[in-house]
């Protein structure tokens, strides 16, 4: 199937602003779908609210765009009714760790098989530039017009110590790398997080003169290393991206359904 | 009827028996209603229960024509709801009736002869609630047992049996 | 057939009243007066292979049984006051996308953590209004566990029906008390199915075009029609749109389907009306102190009538003022300061007839608070 098959082409031009790195997500998300031949009937994508979030309105699938932060609790229920279907939940900073952390703790905790999509961009876009909790200190915005004091949360870890059985990261520069950990994180049977460092050239990059989007594409490249690598060794500083945890645990559905077959026999 | 005692002393479950027994087995309408504190164990607990042959619209009881004391505790805090002319029960070893009551009031000995005789304080609830049936008569022993039994694990429905019989001698010995 | 009598507590009785509805997805957070029916639905639905979760919060209980109903699942969450409030967004959201879900709320005394374990009616106006933005709701209510039973399959089949969530507003007192109940047979009551779209595989679907008749059909998510669904306003494929004609269109939708049939949707009992000099009007546990009163002063010839509402929302305006119409007073029982009293002064001819019988301190109305405002009314005192 072609790309253009998983669009709903009627709905473009999309919202996101020039330079933004959520097209490339979306491009990314579709490259892994594609190479794994999944249909559309059997995807559910679930979305919150957000720049992130409009991703829904352009893909072909069944699509829940639902309130902030709560997207995981939404796809909890899709899933647990209908554990063949999968499972997509892309998020932005606050829908994933500011508003939505606890159901994104507690989506990890219970192992639920849903793909969990961070397109962290260290800012909040939609609503005009306010800091996120990802955005980390000695950022500027709109609400930190003398810098941010709050430390970000670092979500690979977070991720780990919650109990996501998949844990990876990855950013717009790497598409490659980013189509296949997507795949892999859809096949991973379990909470799979999938971080993504997204630009957003438009808030974050023009107040912390980071430059344009190019600019900012060129840091994560030039930032980011693979996991173990000789470079992070020279180079604490350097960010690791790749697949950190990839667990076989019981799945929630799967647990679940055990519980159905204890409960009947008691019957 | 209003069924008092400390948590854990298995009041309600007693009201809840009684009440069950009169809906299903004789026929009967009832309302069982309890009010709650915080606390899961202790404090003085109360459960209403209300038999009638005619529809129960209120479900409370303000003024019981029965009640149940089997703590000091909750003693003190019900005696004075009492309907003029109602009829107290108490348990003999846990309340001193110290209060002029207008009411008939009968102290029995029902954990003194539960521990004597079965050596289990467990089923008191179930003791008091024979004597309680024995007195008023409004239902009758047997479908009282019927209830326990859908509500009692098999394996202590002897001891039960036995408590509501000690309770049932308990409570004919009053009234002879 | 006496195994179909029970002696439950009302929380119960909802319960089974909603896997006779045809429940199979329940999610909560337990939260005292309701955590019973939580408890109970734990216990029955992994038996019939239905889906039980218990989960986060309250938010996350109603966000999951949205996501479950559009899959096609009959869906329930129940809470009390607190879980209330946190639910208010998602309950919009429901509105907005027009997913069937019933959402029971146990009142207890508020506000905030207020009285956990005591009764109160403070939630009726908060279930109307409580989710931000213009809209409409349909909440239920009852004072016995029949006529819970009842309500709750009611809830079930109206929240199909027009595409709705659907609030059942209990309180404690009723919710915990045990009394007897009949479980109907099966068939006994009528049930209303999901309605699903008759389009076929490749022909457009419109999720947001509603039929003739109003009507939604839907089509569960996984199967061959994908759409989207938003709490954005939305147009006829469910893709965001802030077109006026859109967004007023939309709205109005979602409001006139309920408004426009308060009569049809109107539930309530009537005791002694036609030729009550005084008129009780109550709903929920404080119409049976209502109806103590009404049968104690008919026995002696008093011309007391009771008018019980079992849908408060949208509220029964018309038969309100036909049913006071021709009473000299009319006395709202209440377990609050007021929120029905308002809608009955607002529908009735003349609203200086309308009274207040109330407590408020956590205690359940008794006899003796309705008799001294009839008193007072009387004109013989306190």
């Amino acid at each position: 199937m072609a790309l253009k098959a998983y669009l709903r082409e009627r709905f473009f031009p999309h919202l996101w602003c020039p330079g933004c790195g959520h097209g490339t997500v979306l491009n990314g998300l579709l490259q892994a779908i594609e190479k794994m031949g999944l249909s559309r009937n059997e995807i559910v994508m679930v979305s919150g609210i957000g720049c992130s979030s409009r991703i829904t309105g352009y893909v072909d699938f069944h699509t829940l765009h639902t309130i902030h932060g709560r997207a995981l609790a939404f796809a909890t229920g899709v899933k647990m009714a209908r554990p063949e279907l999968n499972l997509i939940v892309p998020m932005g900073d606050g829908d994933a760790l500011a508003i939505g952390g606890n159901h994104f703790i507690h989506a990890a905790r219970r192992n639920i098989d849903i793909t969990a999509i961070v397109m962290n961009n260290r800012i909040y876009g939609m609503t005009g530039g306010q800091f996120s909790p990802l955005s980390g200190e000695d950022v500027r915005a709109t609400t930190a017009p003398y810098l941010t004091i709050d430390p970000g949360f670092d979500v690979v870890e977070l991720s780990k110590a919650a109990g996501a059985t998949f844990v990876a990261r990855t950013t717009t520069f790497h598409i490659k790398q980013m189509a296949d950990i997507i795949q892999q994180a859809i096949l991973h049977e379990g909470f799979s997080v999938v971080e993504i460092f997204s630009q957003c050239p438009t808030y974050f990059g023009r107040k912390n003169k980071a430059g344009d989007a190019v600019d900012m594409i060129a840091y994560y490249k030039e930032n980011t290393t693979p996991i173990g690598s000789k470079a992070k060794k020279e180079n604490p500083n350097l960010i690791e991206r790749g697949i950190f945890v990839q667990n076989e645990k019981p799945e929630y559905c799967n647990q679940y359904e055990q519980l159905v077959q204890k409960a009947m026999k008691g019957r | 009827m209003v069924f008092s005692g400390s948590g854990g002393q298995g009041v309600i479950t007693a009201a809840i028996i009684l009440a069950e027994a009169a809906v299903l087995y004789d026929g009967l309408n009832a309302i069982q209603s309890q009010s709650y504190g915080a606390e899961a164990r202790g404090g003085a607990t109360r459960s209403d229960i209300i038999i009638s042959d005619t529809t129960i619209h209120y479900p409370k009881v303000i003024q019981p024509n029965v009640l149940v004391c089997l703590t000091q505790a909750a003693y003190n805090k019900f005696y004075s709801i009492i309907r003029p002319g109602g009829l107290l029960i108490s348990d003999s070893r846990y309340v001193q009736t110290e209060k002029k009551v207008d009411a008939q009031q009968k102290e029995i000995a029902l954990y003194e002869t539960v521990l004597e005789k079965i050596g289990k304080p467990i089923v008191f609830n179930i003791c008091m609630l024979g004597a309680v049936s024995a007195i008023v008569e409004v239902v009758s022993p047997e479908s009282i047992m019927k209830a326990l039994e859908n509500r009692i694990p098999a394996d202590f429905l002897d001891m039960n049996r036995k408590a509501l019989d000690i309770g049932i001698e308990l409570g004919e010995a009053t009234v002879r | 057939m006496s195994e179909n009598i029970k002696f439950v507590q009302g929380n119960e009785a909802c319960a089974e009243a909603a896997l006779y509805a045809g429940l199979n997805f329940y999610a909560g957070y337990p939260i005292t007066p309701s955590s019973e029916i939580t408890e109970f639905l734990a216990s029955r639905l992994p038996q019939i292979g239905a889906k039980f979760m218990q989960m986060e919060d309250e938010i996350s209980s109603l966000c999951a049984i949205i996501g479950a109903s559009l899959t096609g699942c009959k869906v329930m969450t129940a809470t009390s006051g607190p879980g209330f409030s946190l639910m208010q967004e998602a309950l919009g959201y429901a509105i907005m996308a027009e997913i069937p879900c019933v959402i029971v709320n146990v009142q207890r005394g508020g506000p905030s953590t207020g009285l956990p374990t005591h009764g109160s009616q403070g939630d009726v106006n908060q279930a109307r209004w409580g989710t931000h933005g213009d809209h409409a709701i349909i909440a239920l209510t009852a004072s016995n566990h029949q006529d819970i039973f009842a309500l709750t399959v009611e809830a079930f089949n109206l929240a199909e029906i027009y595409r709705t969530p659907v609030i059942l507003l209990l309180d404690e007192v009723v919710a915990h008390m045990r009394e007897r109940l009949v479980v109907p047979q099966p068939g006994e009551m009528p049930l209303v199915e999901r309605l699903k779209t008759s389009v076929k595989e490749g022909v457009d679907y419109h999720p947001y075009l509603p039929r003739e008749d109003g009507r939604l059909p839907m089509s569960d998510f996984g199967e061959v029609h994908r759409y989207n669904v938003t709490g954005l306003f939305h147009d006829m494929w469910g893709f965001p749109s802030s077109e006026p004609r859109a967004v007023h269109g939309l709205l109005r939708h979602l409001v006139d389907k309920i408004e426009n049939r308060v009569n049809q949707l109107a539930r309530y009992k009537e005791y002694y009306i036609e030729d009550a000099k005084h008129l009780l009007v109550s709903y929920g546990s404080s119409a049976r102190s209502a109806r103590h009163i009404v049968e104690k002063r008919r026995s002696r010839g008093e011309r007391l009538g009771l008018l019980e509402l079992q849908t408060l929302w949208p509220f029964p305006d018309e038969i309100v003022r036909e049913k006071c119409a021709a009473a000299q007073s009319v006395i709202v029982v209440e377990q609050n300061m007021g929120q029905v009293l308002q809608s009955v002064k607002l529908a009735v001819d003349k609203p200086d007839k309308v009274f207040l019988a109330n407590r408020i301190d956590g205690v359940f109305i008794m006899p003796a608070d309705i008799l001294k405002i009839l008193r007072l009314i009387q004109g013989k005192g306190v």
